[in-house]
């Protein structure tokens, strides 16, 4: 027993260390202005996915509910995080403090958002739940392209549809939120990261992960022994929802304008994708899959016709070389091969040498 | 005047929905029997429309030979996908089947984008007869609106024959009922699999000459959204029912195309998503579905 508590500690020691060494070196060399313009424009979006592929993986990895509507609580969160700053810009001149306070807002409305989406779909198993919470991403994504907000002096105008609201339009409909003042800041990221792994790596390992857990590998007997399967999942579903809120509004405050044409399906598959990639249920390994698959792209511009067309390629390829049978077997085989011929090389190498 | 738009406006609903009917059956048949969310069927039906499109547009033949072009495609393509991408995953955990499907209805979106290009093709419709006007004019039925709701019909007159009638259609039912029954009794599951995305995909290809000749911009994202609807509709209706798709269909192009017009064009898509939520909560197992006891 513990010895297997200290693999636990280790492995998530190593996770910590892994992005705390990366942090140090890019920011370090940042200061220094040893960076290009490419790489420094995709500091804030690779902390940014991190945090979403990491808390998709509580869902889908941990929990073992696959949601397609995790870019819906991004959305949330950016319009919620975005709007809260611009209408304190002029009462909070302090910029960190007001990024901290407009994610957590973000943050909130997201997770308020996830349980009003999480309490009926959770009912729900399987394809259904998929189904679902692809609609909810569609729905939110839809009543916030007919949402007006303008401010007038101190009082905010809410307008659904078109209307005409006094004052200057915060938040205009298909356009979406304009103005913003672009307050991010890559620290702010790494510490968004680290809040981030703390929550999830700390809840994979307590009494609330074990239950949760317990749930997605067996509901019927874990029920049995007196798990709630409502309240545990709903946990992680809301938690993920909130994290996912967070990195929306850091993600907004990171460009001038936000729209919700920005969080669309796409979006929540590229999650997905990196969730995938990076092994389902393995927090580092999303870290990974998130920060190479984000940067690639960009280094990469020529290629840029056939990158969702190779991420649909590697969706299918990851699955069925970790779920077929067949897959499995060849790949076995082909390792026999490899190891053989290098066990060969070493005996001839050892008859050589005698 | 306004009973005239109501009924234009049900008539439209009523050729949306037979649409999506047509695609639901695709999915409510393979959900049946492989028990697994077919995602790539949406796009199946946008690759239909292109095979038909460059057949009229670039090859100059008729459009009937369009239609059975792409019908052959199309069949050719959901056995491949099939084969490839399902089948060594049968024994495979839903979670990584529906994900495999994703990946799959993202594969072929881009393939088609690289092929034919992200701008929208004109479709030109592929029937051409006179639009029927009644009322002195006022109501004005489009010829695409008849042939859709008709072909809807003998779609779903013929599979039912089918799969009541023959043998193929009772291994179907076989099949779909107990997997490991079937094998037992000498029914070929693979070969059953197989000849029902087959039949599914056919269905696709109509339904997407039918549905861009109503609303004719083609893209390669063309299939998504009523892909997604029309697993709604599959749903609606109880999944795994053949009747069940036919209601379930046309009731969501109804509510659709009532929603748009009466409450808001923008949320659209959104109604016909939220009944989609109340339902699955209210009743998980649609308006004809059956009611299936997990056994432990």
């Amino acid at each position: 027993m513990k010895k297997k508590l200290n693999r636990t500690f280790i492995n998530n020691a190593i996770t910590y260390a892994m992005v705390i060494i990366a942090f140090v070196v890019l920011y370090s060399m940042q200061q220094a202005g040893m960076l290009s313009r490419t790489i420094k424009g995709q500091l804030i979006p690779v902390c940014v996915w991190i945090v979403m592929a990491v808390s998709l993986n509580l869902t889908v990895g941990i929990s073992g509910e696959l949601s397609l509507g995790h870019a819906g609580f991004m959305c949330v969160g950016a319009f919620v995080g975005a709007v809260f700053s611009g209408v304190f810009k002029a009462t909070m001149p302090n910029e960190t403090l007001r990024l901290i306070l407009s994610m957590l807002v973000g943050g909130i409305a997201a997770g308020i958002t996830g349980v009003i989406v999480g309490v009926p779909v959770l009912r729900l198993r399987g394809d259904y739940l998929a189904i679902v919470t692809l609609a909810f991403g569609e729905i939110i994504r839809n009543v916030l392209n007919c949402l007006y907000i303008s401010m007038d002096g101190g009082a905010l105008f809410f307008g659904f549809s078109n209307p005409s609201l006094p004052g200057k339009l915060i938040v205009n409909g298909p356009q979406g939120v304009q103005g913003i003042s672009r307050i991010s800041t890559f620290p702010m990221g790494f510490a968004l990261i680290i809040v981030t792994l703390i929550v999830v790596l700390n809840m994979t390992n307590s009494r609330a992960g074990r239950a949760i857990m317990a749930l997605r590998d067996n509901r019927i007997a874990a029920e049995s022994v007196g798990i709630s399967a409502t309240k545990y999942k709903l946990m992680a579903f809301v938690t993920s929802a909130a994290l996912a809120g967070m990195a929306g509004a850091l993600y907004a405050m990171n460009y001038s304008t936000v729209t919700g044409a920005k969080f669309k399906f796409d979006t929540s598959i590229l999650v997905l994708v990196f969730v995938v990639l990076g092994g389902i249920g393995s927090i580092r390994g999303s870290i990974i899959a998130a920060t190479v698959l984000t940067i690639l792209p960009e280094l990469l511009r020529e290629f840029s016709d056939y990158r969702m067309l190779i991420y649909a390629v590697v969706l299918i390829v990851v699955m069925l070389a970790t779920n077929s049978p067949a897959f499995k077997q060849f790949l076995s085989v082909v390792k026999d091969k490899i190891v053989g011929l290098f066990a060969k090389k070493n005996r001839e190498g050892d008859a050589a040498n005698e | 005047m306004i009973r005239v738009s109501f009924l234009s406006n049900l008539i439209n609903g009523i050729s949306l929905g037979s649409v999506y009917a047509i695609i639901a059956l695709g999915y409510t048949m393979v959900y049946g029997i492989a028990k697994m969310l077919n995602f790539a069927h949406g796009d199946v039906i946008m690759i239909g429309a292109y095979i038909s499109f460059c057949v009229t547009q670039y090859l100059g033949l008729p459009a009937w030979v369009s239609i059975l072009a792409s019908m052959l495609v199309c069949t050719l393509l959901g056995m491949t996908i099939e084969r490839l991408a399902y089948k060594p995953l049968r024994s495979a955990p839903s979670l990584a089947v529906l994900i495999t499907a994703i990946g799959m209805s993202y594969f072929l979106q881009n393939v088609a984008q690289l092929i034919w290009g992200a701008n929208p093709k004109s479709f030109n419709s592929v029937v051409a007869m006179e639009p029927l006007r009644l009322f002195g004019g006022q109501l004005i039925i489009t010829d695409e609106a008849i042939v859709t709701v008709l072909t809807c019909v003998v779609i779903m007159i013929c599979l039912t024959l089918f799969t009541e009638k023959t043998k193929m259609g009772k291994a179907m039912r076989a099949v779909s009922e107990d997997k490991g029954a079937a094998q037992l009794m000498g029914i070929n599951v693979n070969m059953t699999i197989s000849v029902t995305f087959a039949i599914g995909s056919a269905l696709a290809a109509i339904a997407g000459v039918l549905l861009c000749s109503t609303y004719p911009a083609l893209m390669p994202t063309t299939g998504s959204m009523p892909g997604i609807k029309a697993f709604t509709a599959a749903v609606f209706g109880g999944i795994g029912s053949i009747p069940g798709a036919m209601l379930g269909g046309i009731l969501l192009g109804v509510i659709e195309i009532f929603g748009k017009s009466y409450i808001s064009t923008e949320l659209g898509d959104a109604i016909v998503f939220a009944i989609l939520i109340i339902l699955l909560l209210v009743k998980p197992t649609g308006l004809l579905g059956k009611k299936v006891n997990e056994k432990v």
